[in-house]
């Protein structure tokens, strides 16, 4: 730090009156501002560890836009040679985009919609009200989150078989409405920590004018909750979406097909999901390479990345708003 | 005794016992009621997806389990598949090593790259929205299959990090147990960032939920910005510490990229004859010990470490009721002395 004082100095025509205070508190900061230091020190870091993160990404963009003889060429790294739009069609359409597209918003969005519900109610009857049993109920879910869900898959399973739901998307939306499916816990939690918030007062003056229990759910409290409503809706949303393991074994089936499928499952068949289009397709079908499985992977993402840059607001700031670690 | 005295004392009992214990209201036993109505859906879920599939895949656990064309065979084996798959399965040991350590290995990792930063993103700096958005994206884009995907493509790693050569470094100078995974840390750098999308959220509003006035009253006291993170970030950010790396064994733990789970996926279907859902629950109860075990040490070591002032306030606590016991002590044995002085 010093030796950079001097040199700063050095440099500086003495006309503009630079003392060296002037220069530490530049460099170092003062208690209300930022030193330079620090602060390039933070724009360096954020940027670096910023392109490690995009760096799959703009990976794949790049790599899903090359042809075959862009890929054999050692001298380009990163910019194709001229953009070449044929992977994503062909990946497309090994992938069956339209319908997998369709029955992924399916299958998130169904199981979302009855998760919003179950977790609504059950949050505030945990919050709202005080019964015997609240702390145990409470100890239960925050158990059930940390439990392996290997360990009650396989009755489950056996379960579902045996009520003829196995392969139809009842086997995600009944344990959804049940307040028991993907990832419930965290959502009654963070419905919990919202409705808390919620004065007592707003809901006894509620009641003294006639509302009911549920009278007052509906007209004060959820009104009050959108925020809450938004982030668990976004985030069972994309987590429902990005779910290969369950869904594999509950809708999709595992040795058998029940018909329905998503993006997810079919990039994680993708390999033999694209030699079997390649068989009964025409003859313009390349043959399976880096840049094809980049684009059917951007693709598998791609409906998420655009609701993301559509609605990063709420994702990012929902949850300043939610409270989502009360606990 | 006459009756009449006795009615007397029964009525002053029960006026006493009313006194202690105060009979619920109306009201409040209502409250409970419908507290009780809000969380049913939750009980009839918890009894029909928790309760009872634990139960029945512990018994599974016990037995061999055949597929017929006549339904489900049963045949009690006892710990059989236990011994089985701890003696003479040839993936599941190792596996479950390389988990164990892989994650005592990466959930500190992936928690302090998300605390430092959500502390950068929390300073007053320029285009924090856009950096924002960078650091939360792999919220929505991890899953099993793309991760796979992008690691079998080698965008897993970053070229421009020479991983080679840092895990050459590393092999020369770590013991093998541990070197394999400390080097596997580098070459999935993006991976293990990735995994800190989530807390990253967490952390965020931690920071946010810190009363700045306590940041304003240290300055006062002189604190260097070095100081102020350890006596009062740190400490208000114990919970959400303990919440990360939770949540960060849970994810690990149920990606599909796992390979424990994949095994117990592939045991349930196999079509041996000494494997089936039998071997697979029994696998799966012991994957779910260890998952929960390192759940708990994670726990044991966040909470145990009490803060300075609360020890030195127990302490001073403890005295206390020290010397409270032997003032008391003095005092019985003075009444007794006075007692049999009387006497005397």
């Amino acid at each position: 730090m010093q030796s950079d004082i001097s040199v700063r100095d050095v440099k500086k025509p003495a006309a503009k009156r630079l003392t060296k205070d002037k220069v530490r508190k530049f460099l170092a900061g003062t208690r209300t501002k930022n030193g330079a230091v620090k602060t390039v020190a933070v724009y360096a870091l954020l940027i670096c560890i910023g392109f490690i993160y995009l760096y799959p990404v703009l990976y794949m963009v790049s790599a899903s836009f090359m042809s075959l003889d862009d890929l054999l060429d050692s001298s380009i790294k990163w910019i194709p040679g001229r953009l070449n739009v044929s992977n994503y069609v062909q990946a497309g359409q090994s992938m069956n985009f339209w319908k997998s597209f369709r029955q992924s918003v399916l299958i998130a969005g169904l199981p979302t919609l009855c998760t919003l519900l179950s977790c609504s109610v059950i949050g505030y009857g945990l919050a709202r009200f005080r019964f015997p049993g609240n702390g145990v109920i409470m100890g239960i879910i925050v158990f059930s989150f940390v439990l392996p869900g290997q360990v009650l898959m396989i009755p489950t399973y056996v379960m579902y078989s045996e009520m003829k739901i196995l392969g139809t998307l009842w086997s995600f939306i009944l344990p959804a409405l049940l307040g028991q499916g993907l990832n419930a816990p965290i959502f009654i939690l963070i419905f919990r920590q919202f409705f808390r918030t919620v004065p007592r007062a707003l809901i006894e003056a509620a009641s003294i004018d006639g509302a009911g229990y549920f009278r007052s759910f509906w007209r004060i409290s959820l009104p009050a909750a959108v925020p809450a409503f938004i982030t668990v809706s976004l985030f069972s949303f994309v987590w429902y979406w990005n779910e290969s393991y369950l869904t594999e074994l509950y809708v999709h089936g595992v040795l058998t097909d029940s018909g329905w499928t998503t993006l997810v499952l079919q990039l994680r068949a993708f390999a033999s999901n694209y030699n079997a289009y390649q068989v009964t397709a025409q003859s313009g079908a390349t043959s399976l390479n880096e840049a094809l499985k980049m684009a059917g992977t951007l693709l598998a993402v791609l409906p998420l990345l655009i609701m993301y840059f559509v609605l990063q607001k709420y994702f990012t700031e929902s949850i300043d708003r939610t409270g989502i670690t009360g606990e | 005794m006459t009756t009449a005295s006795a009615k007397e004392r029964i009525r002053n009992e029960k006026k006493a016992r009313q006194h202690v214990r105060i009979k619920k209201g109306k009201l409040a036993r209502r409250e409970a009621l419908a507290g009780l109505l809000f969380v049913l859906p939750w009980i009839i879920g918890a009894i029909v997806f928790l309760a009872y599939p634990l139960v029945t895949s512990f018994t599974y656990g016990l037995n061999n389990i055949r597929i017929t064309p006549k339904g489900y065979k049963f045949k009690y084996i006892g710990y059989g598949n236990y011994t089985q798959i701890l003696l003479s399965d040839t993936a599941f040991l190792p596996d479950l090593a390389d988990y164990v350590i892989s994650t005592l290995i990466s959930v500190p990792v992936i928690v302090v790259f998300a605390l430092l930063i959500a502390m950068m993103l929390n300073m007053k700096i320029r285009g924090r929205s856009f950096f924002r958005v960078i650091f939360f994206l792999p919220v929505i884009i991890v899953s099993g299959p793309i991760l796979g995907m992008l690691t079998e493509q080698n965008a897993g790693s970053v070229s421009a990090i020479d991983t080679q050569a840092i895990s050459a470094a590393i092999g020369s100078f770590l013991p093998e147990i541990l070197a394999k995974p400390v080097s596997g840390l580098f070459a999935n750098m993006v991976t293990i960032l990735w995994y800190s999308g989530v807390p990253i959220l967490l952390f965020l509003s931690g920071l946010q939920k810190i009363d700045s006035s306590m940041y304003e009253a240290s300055y006062i006291d002189g604190a260097g910005g070095w100081e102020t993170f350890w006596k009062i970030t740190l400490p208000q950010l114990k919970n959400i510490v303990l919440l990360s790396c939770v949540y960060t064994v849970v994810f690990v733990s149920s990606n599909d990229n796992n390979t424990l789970i994949a095994l117990i996926k592939a045991s349930m279907f196999s079509g041996t004859k000494e494997k089936g859902y039998g071997y697979a629950s029994a696998m799966a109860w012991l994957y779910s010990l260890v998952v929960l075990l390192i759940v708990g040490l994670f726990a044991l070591i966040l909470t145990t470490r009490k803060d300075k002032y609360e020890k030195e306030a127990r302490r001073t606590d403890r005295e206390l009721r020290k010397e409270a016991r032997k003032i008391r002590r003095v005092q019985r044995r003075q009444a007794k002395h006075a007692k049999r002085y009387q006497r005397t």
